[in-house]
């Protein structure tokens, strides 16, 4: 009994089902007070599932969860708050238009009257407890996203959590950011506050936690201390076999010059400047990294240069493939000298061969169609051509059936509406189609976002295979330790600005990192090339 | 012809004003919760002729000692509660059955309009011809506060109106009381907002929903009263909320949100409404042209409002969409 009364929390054979969709089946886990606990899985192993169980947004088909050695219910996030069990989603659940002392209060009982200086004054005297940097009159559309999350973790401990629960807290982080959240996580730790930390990234589970917890398929795995672990292990009890970490970058015969981007500027949509002088070269068989914080003009320089962004200034040139190798010859012959690509529009640019796959946070918001099949999505790149007004759809679906085969797509049936694969699946079927295309030049943005390390594992051997090929792989990324193994050269943006291209195999993760937040020279971009 | 620059295009105005104050008022709390609820011209409607009927079968059971308060009391109850009656309708369909908010919104529109002719007309029938409410109750609604009125100037200008007028006024200052500084409030506009996030931090999306729905729907019912009782004096005339309701939802658009700004736009629109007759140009002929002025305005106002991207003046981000919890 006294063993048991030490749990923050104790879950015994929690099971949640999606219609035959089995997500949790009979799990059972503790958390001791004051400890870290890092919870691992694959995609689709039921940690997010588990977790929405705990703090009240599903309710388990059978099981019970105890708090404190007592056996509760919760049925809704009021429950789970009034447990002291505060969650911290991976999608931030922050109303923008309202300031931050706003959000922190928000569905709070007390004096019908808003108080907003009251409010103010405690999200400080919190903020100050722990070492947090918060502003509390700041509206949280003018926030940065370390900063909404930080109204997140404040919003918790404002309503008295002991029991923390963080979905992929770094995944939007800069390691920066990340090592203060971590500063931050031990000083509640030290408070006496249990922690569950949901991340895919198993050097920070390695950094942070003091117990790892494992889930494949929905089973629980087991617990380890991890003091007695590293990644292999965890990697192995993740997956189920053993499973090579290295990520390959292989090297490649071609590398002539494929584009050429000098002095290019554009306006976002709301008018304000989002690429200022930016030039670089991507060159075929090379993999081209582009780091930055989330907004720094990552999307506007990938739309800008398949011709969905207009230009201000600048020029993008595009040079035909080697004559030698195997891709060149696939697409509408271009000037030798360099072609002009703005001005452009998308369609010829993609004639010429440039194809963009951009995997936005909701996934199927650009380059797939929720409500239509693989076949039909296929089609959207094929339509214009054949003859006559009626389509042909055999050629999709031929495409549609390869590509299942090939990348191992797991869907029902190639008719099946894409908004019901799971999002690796999803991600598959979009690259997939870009590369069947044959493009001299693919740029992909967020290919691994949200994936588990299998998956992400052949995304990554499919981006690597283009690039044997001749092609010119651009690759937006968030996950530094990723690009700094796959990519041959790191271009980094920050606020519009390039802040420097580095070799992917001299720098370190403090460099890119520190290039990411701080501007340094503009002189320092040639130098590094 | 009157002078535009009076004390009695003031006045007609705010007359002309209130009911879509009142249908404004209404639509803003209801889309406020994240309801776009587009029945309001047949909410309007309902409350018209429940006011009518609850005013008028009053004096008929009290006989000649009906008093015209009492009867106009009633009438106010009545109207809120029907069109309350109506909301809910709408909300047991989009909140609890999720349907599409539009298609409820339109038909709610359809149905107001065929319940309140339908009703309106049968009450005509049975009385023999027409109904007609009493000298006393209509003189309620001509209004006028006693002796203030009588002051020289400010007293038509202010203290001439009935009580509707006065009560749309308070309303709109407690609603924006309400929104902006009460902790309810604040979660309503939430609940509009990202009711994900209001669910998470242990609001109940359902029933803000609900009472800002059904509350919404009861005070824009009002405005259709104001319309059978005091511009129509106790009479019921065929189609006589005649799009009234659709210049409340542009008002919404055009107030940016806002119950103070709604106060501002519904005197504008009111006057823009009565402009007709107090402007010489144009003639009979060109009449129609002073009835498009309002949606212009409407349109302008949107075109500024999108050209500025100020966060605040947007619509709540999540107008428009039902909220379901376990959706994955």
């Amino acid at each position: 009994m006294d063993n048991q009364a030490n749990y923050a929390i104790e879950l015994r054979e929690l099971t949640k089902t999606f219609g035959e969709v089995v997500a949790n089946d009979k799990v059972s886990l503790t958390l001791r007070r004051g400890e870290i606990l890092s919870l691992l899985g694959e995609n689709g192993s039921g940690k997010t599932t588990l977790m929405n169980m705990l703090s009240g947004i599903y309710f388990p088909d059978h099981g019970s969860i105890l708090v404190d050695g007592k056996e509760v219910t919760i049925r809704s996030p009021k429950d789970a708050h009034d447990l002291g069990i505060g969650m911290i989603h991976q999608h931030f659940k922050l109303v923008d238009v309202l300031t931050a002392a706003e959000n922190i209060i928000l569905g709070l009982k007390g004096g019908g009257r808003l108080d907003r200086r009251e409010v103010g004054r405690q999200v400080k005297a919190i903020s100050e407890k722990y070492g947090f940097e918060i502003d509390p009159d700041q509206k949280v559309y003018d926030m940065s996203v370390s900063q909404k999350q930080t109204v997140e973790i404040v919003k918790v401990l404002y309503r008295g959590a002991n029991i923390l629960i963080l979905d992929e807290p770094t995944a939007v982080l800069t390691p920066q950011e990340t090592a203060k959240l971590f500063a931050v996580l031990r000083n509640m730790r030290g408070d006496g506050k249990s922690i569950i930390i949901i991340t895919h990234k198993l050097h920070e589970v390695m950094a942070i936690s003091d117990q790892v917890a494992v889930l494949r398929k929905g089973q629980y795995i087991g617990t380890v201390p991890t003091c007695e672990t590293n990644p292999q292990k965890l990697t192995e009890m993740m997956v189920g076999h053993a499973v090579s970490l290295n990520i390959d970058r292989p090297k490649t015969e071609y590398q002539d010059l494929r584009l050429e981007v000098k002095g290019l500027n554009c306006r976002g949509a709301e008018g304000v400047k989002a690429l200022e002088d930016v030039s670089f070269e991507a060159r075929g068989g090379e993999i081209l990294g582009i780091a930055g914080i989330a907004g720094s003009g990552q999307k506007e320089l990938l739309e800008a240069i398949a011709g969905l962004q207009k230009v201000e200034s600048g020029h993008i040139f595009y040079y035909p493939p080697h004559p030698n190798s195997e891709i060149a010859g696939l697409h509408v012959p271009v000037d030798k000298a360099g072609e002009e690509l703005v001005g452009k529009t998308p369609t010829q640019i993609q004639k010429i061969g440039v194809s963009l796959a951009f995997v936005p946070e909701d996934r199927l918001g650009m380059g797939l169609v929720a409500s239509m099949d693989m076949v039909d999505n296929m089609m959207l790149k094929t339509y214009r051509q054949g003859k006559g007004p009626l389509v042909d759809r055999k050629p999709p679906r031929e495409l549609a059936m390869r590509l299942k085969e090939e990348l191992e797509i797991v869907a029902p049936s190639i008719s099946t509406p894409v908004r019901r694969l799971s999002g690796g699946n999803v991600q598959k079927v979009l690259v997939g189609r870009e590369i069947a295309s044959s493009p001299t030049v693919l740029m992909t943005a967020y290919p691994v976002r949200g994936l588990d390390i299998n998956s992400s594992y052949t995304i990554y051997n499919l981006l690597n295979e283009q690039k044997k090929r001749g092609v010119a792989v651009i690759l937006v990324g968030e996950d530094l330790d990723v690009l700094l193994e796959l990519c041959d050269r790191i271009l980094v943006l920050c606020g519009g600005r390039v802040s420097g291209i580095v070799d992917a195999e001299q720098t370190t993760k403090e460099e890119v990192g520190l290039l990411m937040t701080h501007l340094s020279g503009t002189g320092k971009e040639g130098a590094a090339v | 012809m009157s002078n535009l620059f009076s004390i009695a295009f003031v006045m007609a105005a705010v007359a002309a004003g209130a009911p879509l104050l009142f249908g404004t008022l209404g639509e803003i709390l209801t889309e406020k919760s994240g309801n776009l609820n587009l029945g309001v011209e047949g909410m309007m409607y309902m409350g018209g002729v429940a006011g009518l009927a609850g005013a008028y079968y009053y004096e008929q059971m009290a006989g000649p000692a009906a008093s015209g308060v009492t009867a106009a009391v009633i009438a106010t109850v009545c109207a809120f509660l029907c069109a309350a009656f109506g909301a809910l309708l709408y909300s047991v369909l989009t909140i609890t059955l999720r349907a599409n908010q539009n298609v409820t919104g339109l038909a709610l529109t359809i149905f107001g309009t065929g319940f309140g002719n339908l009703v309106g007309e049968a009450m005509g029938n049975a009385a023999g011809g027409f109904v007609a409410v009493s000298q006393s109750t209509k003189s309620v609604f001509n209004g006028g506060i006693p002796v203030l009125q009588d002051l020289p100037v400010v007293g038509k200008l202010l203290f001439s109106y009935n009580y509707l007028v006065y009560l749309a006024v308070l309303v709109a200052v407690v609603l924006s009381l309400f929104l902006n500084h009460s902790r309810l409030g604040l979660n309503l506009r939430s609940v509009g907002e990202n009711p994900g996030t209001a669910d998470a931090a242990g609001i109940n999306v359902t029933a803000y929903r609900y009472l800002a729905t059904c509350i919404g729907g009861g005070i824009s019912g009002l405005g259709g009263m104001y319309i059978v009782m005091a511009q129509q004096q106790g009479v019921w005339v065929h189609n006589c909320i005649a799009g009234k309701g659709w210049i409340a939802v542009a008002l919404v658009i055009f107030a940016t949100w806002s119950p103070a700004r709604a106060l501002a736009g519904s005197l504008v629109f009111g006057g823009l409404s009565v402009l007709r007759l107090y402007m010489n140009w144009g003639g009979n002929r060109l009449a129609p042209i002073y009835d498009i002025v309002p949606y212009i305005a409407t349109v302008v106002v949107l075109i500024a409002v999108s050209i500025r991207q100020r966060r605040e003046s947007q619509p709540p981000a999540n107008l428009g969409n039902a909220y379901f919890r376990e959706e994955r």
